[in-house]
Order: C-alpha cells, then structure tokens, then sequence
C-alpha cells in the first residue's frame, strides 16, 4: 500500500490510500427452514489523488496492477473537481470499543439455533406464519494511509440478527418483523421477537383507517422509516452548501419543536456506527444536529467543510465503492418524558405508523414524506383497537417535526443507524380507500 | 481458467455446483451545482461458488481465485449443513457459448472528455434555468465479461456493457423546496445518453413551475398514467408478485397466485421477458444457465405464468423462465424480472381522457415499492384532468393501492407502448439492478392518491 502513495506522489500533491477488507457468514431461513449458509469475503481499495489541485479517484480490488489504479485515478483528476484537500497527519486510535473476539467464536450452530428459536416463538403465537430469519457475523478491517503521513488502521466485529414473518388470509397480507445488530455476540433471540410479536397483537384485529389530519405516532420503526430519510438529506452539509436543503442558511434558527434534539454519534460503544474515525481519517466526533428545536449543526467531509469554510464532522463516508461525501453514522434522538403506553392512552383517535412502503421516494429533498402503511395501528378513546389497511400517509418532516406533540420516554435501537424513543406528531394527513 | 474451473467442479458430493467469474470497469460522473462533485474509476473482479445438497445452498463469494477447489469443498461442506431434504432444480441442457456483448456506441470507448461535456452542457441548461437553485447530475457506466460454469457440463461466457444516467434539477423558495428528474438507462449504447437537451430544459422548468403549484386534496382519483408510469407501475404493483421466489414455499400465496386466476379485464396483457433484445434487461442466458425466454404473465386479464429460476421451477412443477440474476459475484441468483410490460391496446390519449370530469394526469417517475398485496409509486410530475383535459401542474402525488382490486380497475389500455430504461430494481440486498419496464397510456379508475 505504501507503494501506491509512492507512486502516485511522483505527479500528485496529495494522495490516500483506502482499503476495506471484510468478512462474513450469514446464515438463512426461509419458509421457517434453514435455507442457506454462506462464507463471503471482500476487498476493495479506494484511491484518492490531487494533480493540479483537481481530484482524481480510482478503485480496485487488487493491488496486483499498481500502475493501473494510480493511472485511473490521475486520468480522472483532470477532469475533477477543485478542491483544497488538506488530508489529515494524525488521528486518534482508541475510540469506542467495537470489536470483540467473542464474535468470531460465534459456532455456526449457535447462529442456526438463534434462528429456528427465534421461528418456532413466532410460530407459537401464530402457527400460520411463514417466517423467514437472517442471522450474521463478521469482521471488518480499515485502512487509511495518506501522503500526509498517516497511517492508521481499525477492526470491527459485528452480528446481526432479523425475523420476518407473513401471514396470509383470503387476500390479505400482513407483514412484521424487525432486527437488531451489536458488535458483540448476540446469543438471544427473545428481545426481538417480543418486539414482532407486540406486532402481531396490534394487528390482529382490522380496524378502519382515520382520515384527514389525525395525530400520528411514529414508534422508533416509524421514525425510521418515515422520518430518518429526509433530515439525513437535509443535514448533509454538501446540500446544505448547494442551497438545496431547507436548511440552508438556518443554523441557529429554531426550525423544529423545542422538544427536539437530535445529535450524530459514532463514538457509542459497540454500537455498529461506531468507529475511532470516519473514511478519510478524520476522529469521529459527536456532533449536535438539532438542539432543543434549534438547527447546530450539519454534516461535513473534508472537501465540503473546506467549501463552507467549516472543519469536517468525521462523516466522510464512502458509499457503494464511491468517494467520500457527507453521511450521517448513528443517529440519536434524546429521549422525552412521556412513556409510550401514556402517549397512546392520551390520544382520543389517532394511528400508529411502524412500517410505510414507499416513503423514501418524492421531494426527499424538500422533507416531503409519503406511503402505504404497511403496519400501522388505529388509536381509539386511548386504545390501540387494530390494524389499518389501504391507507396512505403524507406530510412533510419539517413541518411534522415542528408539531411534536410528545416525545417517548424508552428510546430503541433501530437497525444499528437510529437510537429514538416513540414520537407523537400533528400535521400528518392521512387517506384512505372508501368502502 | 477453463481448465481451472472444469477441475474444480469435479469429484464433490453435491447435486449441483456452479462457478461464476467476473471481471468488470467502470466510470461514474456526478455533478452537484456548478461543481463536478466526483469523477471515478473502478475495475473490479471476483467469484463466487454456490453448491446443492438435499435441497441446501451454501455460496462462497471472493475476489481472488487461488484455490478455487477449496472454496468448492467449502460452499459444499455447508450446504451439507443445511441440507435435510431432497433437492429440486430443474434440468437445463448443458449449454457452451460465448457471447459479446451488445454495443452500439461502446461507453468505454467514448473519451471521458466527451463524457465530461455532454454532461455539462445539460447541467449548464439545468443552472441557466430562472428559479432552478441546483441539479444533480449522476452518469455511470460499466462492462463485465462473466464466466459460468456448472457441474452439469455447460460453460458459458457473456459479456454486458450497461450505462445509466439521472439528471434532475431543485428548485427552491424559502423553505420550499422542488426537484423534477429524468432517468435514462441503456444496454451499450451512449447514444442514448446524447441528444437529451429539449428533456432536460423540459424538466428543469418543471421544477421551477413546482414552486408555485399546489397540492391536491388526497382520495380516490381516475388517474391516467403515462407510459413511464405505467411501466414502474407494473413493475411494482404485479411484477414482483409474479416472482416465484415470494410464492413457492408458502400454501396461502400459492392459492392466490394460481395459474388460471382473474386478475385484469380482458385487454389486460401482460409480458416479461429477457429474449426481448437490445433493452436493458436483456441477456442470453440467466446466472443459472438458463436460455432467456419471453413469458407471459397475464393474457387476456388472466394469470398464465409466473417467473422463475430453476428451483422455483422444479418445486411448482412449472418450466425454468431463464429469470434467475445476480446483482454481481457478490450474490447467488434470485427471481428477478427483465423487460416487463404492459402490452399496448386501441385507444389513443384522447379516449382515456374522455368523460373525465375531475381526475389526475400522472407522469414520469421517482421510484415505486411493494409489499406484495400492496404497492405504492411516485409520480414525477402531475397535473390535473378536468372536464376530459389535462390541465394545470400541481405537486407530484404519490399512488397506492391493493393489486388485487386496482388491476381489475384498469379500464383502458392505449396504443403507444413506450419503454424506460432508467434507474434499477432492489430485492434483497441486490440493488439496482438494470431492468426496462413499459406500457402504453392506461387508465385506473379509483386509484388512492395522498395528498394533503
């Protein structure tokens, strides 16, 4: 790897050197049976060059043609962007703890018998349920050299574990499931399948939709699916800087309810987020996004900070094989104090929003929201009283998050990326199909 | 490398096992604003094996060769693991081919210079629009040469140049803020991506004009859905649902997804099909080895055939449709569709417009997902139909609704079949893969629209 700083920086003035090597086994159940099991192994190398101050990129999964990638990647950077790319000397090495040894000794049957527990509670509650599960474990190693000197490198363990399950009667699908992913072990499946089978209590039941502009609760599923998209859009400092976020030219402004905070996190530990620095060597950082209500902060990489006249935040991030560019790590949402059995007792007639098809697709940009509820939940006299169906949501993030109504007390990881407690917000319109 | 893989195969207690070897280049461009935000390279290469025992999968996947004879005994040790039953796949005749890919205007071989300013004369349109605060411009291209062999005999090598390209423009006023996009995708040919600058004007006025449009009430609307539309609708609403991966193993959805059921009126045709040449979909054979085919799905409103790969073919006791795909050597093969379309009927625009008093236009598209029973998609761009006219702009909608009824309330089909290229399906963890869809103009009675 020295070598391709080397001889990059024979026509560079700066160059960096990624690498991502990561293994992994996962394991499959499908149709309540164990499907497949599989050994997957990877690696990728990123190279990052500046040549008459334009940036040139280039990616391989071999070292083997050197002169290859460094040539890709000064092609490249004549037609590049002009950026001051001021690559980082030094950072730090012990951030949060994210490997642990434990996850490697993870035997295969462990995972399988994770998964066939995980089924045959769910099958308990509801024997017609075809359930599929997903249950995986890996490791991660990252490297990161630049012609700055730095050298640094991390390793990260992970395991995951998912269960799905479908019900069919007549027609009529219903849908539930969830996940959860550590750093650590995971050796019990009941935490998860508590939560899928709350699920299917909800929704045994059907009950009609409400319609027109009702109170909607977002349980932490919700919020993520629903909400997390659009602010991730918002918060990027590159749309920010561009002009087409709403949120451009509004730090320090009070654009969401007071009872709103909201902060990136990367440093929880073995949290899956969590790593001791971000794709460009960068230390990671916690940084506050929505302070009681009032925008703090956006999300930065090197080449966009040095845009906006900023620091980085320690949140470049490289996506599918792609340069670094300005991406949320873990979100956490502060919890409030309103325990979610009060929240739904206290609503008169509203719905519970868990899972929407489609909600990530529209104006993401402008916050605009919209999607069939997959699972949700109506709320009558305080009482959760059954699932809706043929229903749509829509509404926009920034103007629901100005209409927070409650905020959960009991905050929950969500797929590793959001830690939120259950928000309770008006200004959602709800529609649904006529009978 | 021949050599190589043929002896891997051999001697190995397991029913089936296939190798895949894949090599690839790529560029990808994106602008943002007036800069050129990314420029990059990329060549890839890796494998995978994937190996059958009693009705048990295990796949290894990598990217460096040595030792392939081991990865073999390893994907075989833990489909052993798995394995508890028998095993169903469904024969195919061993096949050896090799075939180029298909290009007309090779993207590799076009200078990034030329790249580079053809995309920027469309951001410079984007930029010069009055009300138009940014664009986003993502061009990416690629080719791979793929090997596949199997423990049957057949090895075949094929070879795809793929190019995509999203231009779309945001248009903002206070907090308020617009976009209006265009996707184009097509198999090896950059020809596709030139001569776009009458669309992309076209478009960066929309998003400008959205600023001022207003949202619609939401309800139950007669829409009428543009070819693009339509196309993504079918790809969601019934596409998916024809995929026999979701229905193989599980009695309930096999009752109602059996062949001979009632799901259109009796104009209602529907096709899919990777033997449909020269789109983005298109191939010779499937990741299985099985030769591509045109199937269809829907005739005359009922259903007739679904899409599968040879597992899901050998469980239902139906023919392998050559539908098996992976996103690349980092996947095993699942069902997934190619080119799927609605076929095109008699009436003209006019016609589906007719007798509506107060309904909704829909065109273009941001994306569409389903969950099965239920779909939902995003229009790019909306205007109202009054009195039997398409009329003013107002906020894209988003449609949704159950298949099962909202089929049935296609109530005309028209005659100007068109196929879009753009963007890619997800399943899975594999996204996006390159897919065309189309349809001709049709009209849905009652289609639930949120709104405000």
């Amino acid at each position: 790897m020295e070598n391709v700083i080397r001889q990059a920086m024979k026509v560079a003035q700066a160059a960096e050197l990624f690498c991502a090597h990561e293994v992994s086994t996962p394991v499959r159940f499908e149709a309540n049976r164990l499907k497949s099991i599989q050994t997957r192994e990877g690696i990728s190398y990123a190279l990052r060059v500046v040549v008459d101050g334009r940036v040139g990129f280039a990616t391989a999964t071999s070292l083997d043609d050197r002169g290859a990638l460094v040539q890709m990647a000064v092609e490249t950077a004549h037609f590049g962007d002009k950026a001051d790319l001021v690559l980082p000397e030094r950072t730090q090495d012990d951030g949060a703890a994210i490997y642990d040894p434990a996850v490697e000794t993870v035997p295969l049957k462990d995972m399988v018998a994770l998964g066939q527990g995980a089924i045959d509670a769910l099958r308990r509650s509801e024997p017609e349920l075809v359930c599929e599960a997903w249950i995986g474990k890996g490791m991660a190693e990252v490297e990161v050299l630049n012609s700055s000197g730095l050298r640094a490198s991390y390793r990260k363990s992970f395991m995951g574990m998912s269960a799905e399950g479908t019900l069919v009667r007549g027609t009529d699908m219903l849908f539930i499931g969830d996940s959860e992913s550590s750093c650590r072990p995971i050796s019990d499946a009941a935490p998860l399948t508590e939560i899928i089978m709350e699920q299917l209590e909800n929704a045994r039941n059907m009950a009609p939709a409400p319609q027109g502009e009702v109170p909607v609760v977002f349980t932490p599923l919700g919020v993520a699916n629903v909400l997390l998209m659009p602010l991730s859009v918002g918060f990027n400092g590159r749309n920010v800087l561009q002009g087409s976020s709403p949120l451009t030219g509004q730090q320090g402004k009070d654009v969401f309810h007071p009872s709103l905070s909201l902060r990136d996190d990367p440093t929880v530990p073995y949290s899956p987020a969590s790593r001791p620095w971000d794709d460009e060597g960068t230390p990671s950082q916690v940084t506050a996004l929505v302070d009681g209500g009032r925008v703090a902060n956006f999300l930065y990489d090197i080449v966009t900070a040095a845009k906006a006249g900023t620091r980085s935040t320690g949140n470049g991030v490289r996506m599918s094989g792609g340069p670094p560019s300005p991406s949320p790590t873990a979100w956490v949402i502060e919890p409030g104090d309103t325990p979610y059995r009060q929240m739904i007792a206290g609503l008169d007639d509203g719905l519970i929003v868990e899972e929407v098809i489609g909600a990530g697709m529209g104006n993401v940009l402008g916050g605009d929201f919209a999607g069939n509820v997959l699972l949700g939940y109506r709320v009558q006299k305080g009482k959760i009283v059954g699932r809706v169906k043929d229903t749509l949501i829509s509404g926009n993030a920034y103007q629901v998050l100005k209409n927070i109504l409650s905020v959960g007390k009991e905050p929950r990881w969500v797929g590793g990326r959001l830690l939120t407690p259950a928000l309770c917000c008006g200004k959602v319109s709800v529609s649904t199909r006529q009978a | 490398m021949r050599d190589e893989i043929e002896q891997a195969l051999k001697g190995h207690r397991a029913e089936y096992i296939e190798i895949r070897w894949e090599e690839s280049e790529g560029t990808r461009l994106q602008y943002r604003g007036r800069e050129r935000e990314s420029v990059g390279r990329s060549t890839a290469r890796g494998g995978n094996v994937r190996a059958l025992v009693k009705g048990g999968w295990g796949f290894v996947c990598f990217n460096e060769m040595k030792d392939l004879r081991g990865k073999v005994v390893e994907a075989v040790r833990q489909a052993r693991l798995v394995g508890s039953e028998q095993s169903h796949f469904a024969p195919v005749p061993p096949i050896e081919d090799a075939v180029p890919p298909t290009i007309n205007k090779d993207p590799i071989a076009v200078p990034l210079a030329d790249k580079v300013r053809l995309l920027e004369e469309y951001n410079g349109i984007i930029l010069g629009t009055p009300g138009v605060q940014s664009s986003l411009v993502t061009y990416g291209d690629g080719r791979r040469k793929v090997l596949f062999a199997n423990s049957e005999g057949s090895f075949i090598e094929q070879g795809r140049a793929d190019i995509s390209l999203r231009v779309s423009a945001t248009a903002r006023k206070d907090g308020d803020v617009q976009q209006a996009g265009l996707s184009l995708g097509a198999l090896g040919d950059f020809g596709a991506m030139e001569g776009l600058h009458e669309q992309v004007k076209s478009l960066a006025q929309t998003a400008a004009d959205l600023l001022k449009a207003p949202r619609i009430p939401g309800g139950e609307y007669t829409v009428v859905l543009d070819p693009v539309l339509a196309g993504v609708f079918i790809h969601e609403a019934f596409g998916h649902l024809s995929e026999a991966d979701h229905v193989y193993e599980n009695e309930r959805l096999k009752e109602i997804m059996v062949l001979g059921r009632r799901f259109g009126q009796r104009h209602f045709n529907v096709v899919d099909g990777a033997a449909v040449p020269g789109l983005r979909g298109s191939y010779k054979y499937d990741e299985e080895g099985t030769p591509a085919t045109k199937t269809d799905l829907i005739r005359e409103g009922v259903l007739v055939g679904r899409l599968h790969s040879r597992e899901t073919a050998a469980r239902m006791g139906e023919t392998p449709t050559g539908n098996a795909r992976a996103l690349d050597w980092r996947f095993p093969p699942i069902v997934r569709m190619t080119n799927t379309y609605i076929e095109p009927g008699a009436a003209t625009l006019d016609d589906l417009l007719e007798g509506i008093e107060d309904g909704v236009y829909v065109s273009n598209w941001y994306g569409g997902q389903t969950s099965m029973e239920m779909f939902t998609f995003a229009s790019g761009e909306s205007r109202r139909i009054r009195h039997g006219r398409i009329e003013e702009l107002v906020r894209p909608v988003q449609l949704s609704g159950n298949l099962f009824t909202t089929l049935q309330n296609i109530d005309a089909i028209g005659n100007d079949l068109d196929m879009n290229q753009g963007g890619g399906c997800g399943k899975g963890m594999q996204v996006p893969l390159p897919v065309s869809n189309g349809s001709p103009h049709i009209r849905i009675r009652r289609c639930l629209v949120g709104g405000k």
